[in-house]
């Protein structure tokens, strides 16, 4: 007996991820999450980002690691609330990890919730989690083939932070052909060129980023 | 290197069904797999086998349907099957960027119960 199916793999993550994005809603809370590979400087992005909203929003952190409580650490020390998750050797947060990591959050006391994905350029792109805001992060020294080596993380970000732009002049980086390529199969995503290091664009990242966040608080 | 989420995924769906139809004997499942999702099909089928182990399914044949990578070129309006994810440039124009119409699926299809 053939029985027709047709359902989506991952049918049950979206479904979780759904729920999620139903209690952020709930709470009236902006959720985005941060996906890079490891060392394109997500952990010091969020910590940047969350000294130049703390005092106007209140923030909270989910911190996917493989393991160790490092970057968590980092973390806590901007002194916003932070649960690490540790996905035990799975290379991508899925929406369930973050239902159980939500009920380690006191919510009804977050304005912002930030979710720091494991480092991983590729599987992290396919898991919805009930966020509202991909974010994806490309560092220069990684090298300008990174968006033509990983299409599925560029095509399916909502922004692409070039990070660290001070080290331009050290390496050979095209960023126009970076910019065309992202680009291509993804016309409408918001390119932001910033260093953490140096500050130098942050803001126009920050301009970006504050209204979304009063847009869910209304 | 996703594909064992991916196939514990599938192995669900499969045993959520079988269970539906009162089966016991899970004999083929059919897949569809988009070109543009990465993923292995020699890995799936790898995990497939030793998920199913002791389970309905144990022993059912995995049937993937790969669905090509096909794009429509926002430069010259040509559709295009992509070879693979690396090499998206138009065949015509030579131009990087269009819009995806298929290749992103991962399909439990149909299954098979006996």
């Amino acid at each position: 007996m053939k029985v027709n199916v047709v359902r989506d793999v991952l049918q049950r993550n979206t479904q979780i991820a759904e729920e999620n994005q139903k209690i952020f809603r709930d709470y009236n809370i902006f959720v985005f999450n941060v996906m890079s590979s490891p060392g394109a400087g997500k952990t010091t992005f969020l910590v940047q980002t969350i000294e130049r909203i703390k005092e106007r929003f209140r923030v909270g952190v989910i911190e996917g690691d493989v393991a160790s409580q490092i970057d968590a650490e980092r973390i806590k020390a901007t002194g916003v609330p932070v649960i690490q998750v540790n996905t035990g050797g799975a290379c991508h947060l899925d929406a369930s990890m973050v239902r159980k990591a939500l009920s380690h959050l006191p919510l009804s006391e977050l304005e912002v919730v930030i979710i720091e994905n494991v480092g991983n350029l590729v599987c992290p792109a396919e898991w919805k989690l009930g966020e509202d805001l991909k974010v994806s992060l490309l560092s220069v020294p990684e090298g300008d083939d990174k968006p033509m080596k990983y299409p599925l993380m560029f095509t399916e970000s909502d922004v692409l932070i070039i990070n660290k732009i001070d080290l331009l002049p050290h390496f050979n980086f095209n960023m126009d052909q970076v910019e065309k390529v992202v680009k291509g199969f993804n016309p409408v995503i918001d390119i932001f060129k910033l260093s953490c290091t140096t500050l130098e664009g942050f803001d126009a990242w920050l301009k970006f980023l504050i209204p979304k966040i009063e847009e869910v608080r209304k | 290197m996703h594909e064992m989420p991916y196939t514990q995924s599938i192995f669900e769906i499969v045993i959520d069904y079988a269970k539906q139809h009162n089966s016991s004997k899970v004999k083929k499942v059919y897949l569809k797999i988009g070109d543009m999702t990465g993923v292995i099909e020699d890995s799936v089928r790898f995990y497939w086998e030793s998920l199913t182990v002791g389970s309905v399914a144990e022993g059912a044949e995995l049937i993937v349907e790969h669905v090509p990578i096909r794009v429509r070129c926002y430069n010259c309006g040509t559709e295009y099957v992509a070879p693979d994810q690396f090499s998206l440039f138009c065949p015509e124009c030579n131009f990087f960027g269009g819009e995806m119409l298929s290749g992103k699926e991962m399909l439990v299809e149909s299954i098979e119960l006996e």
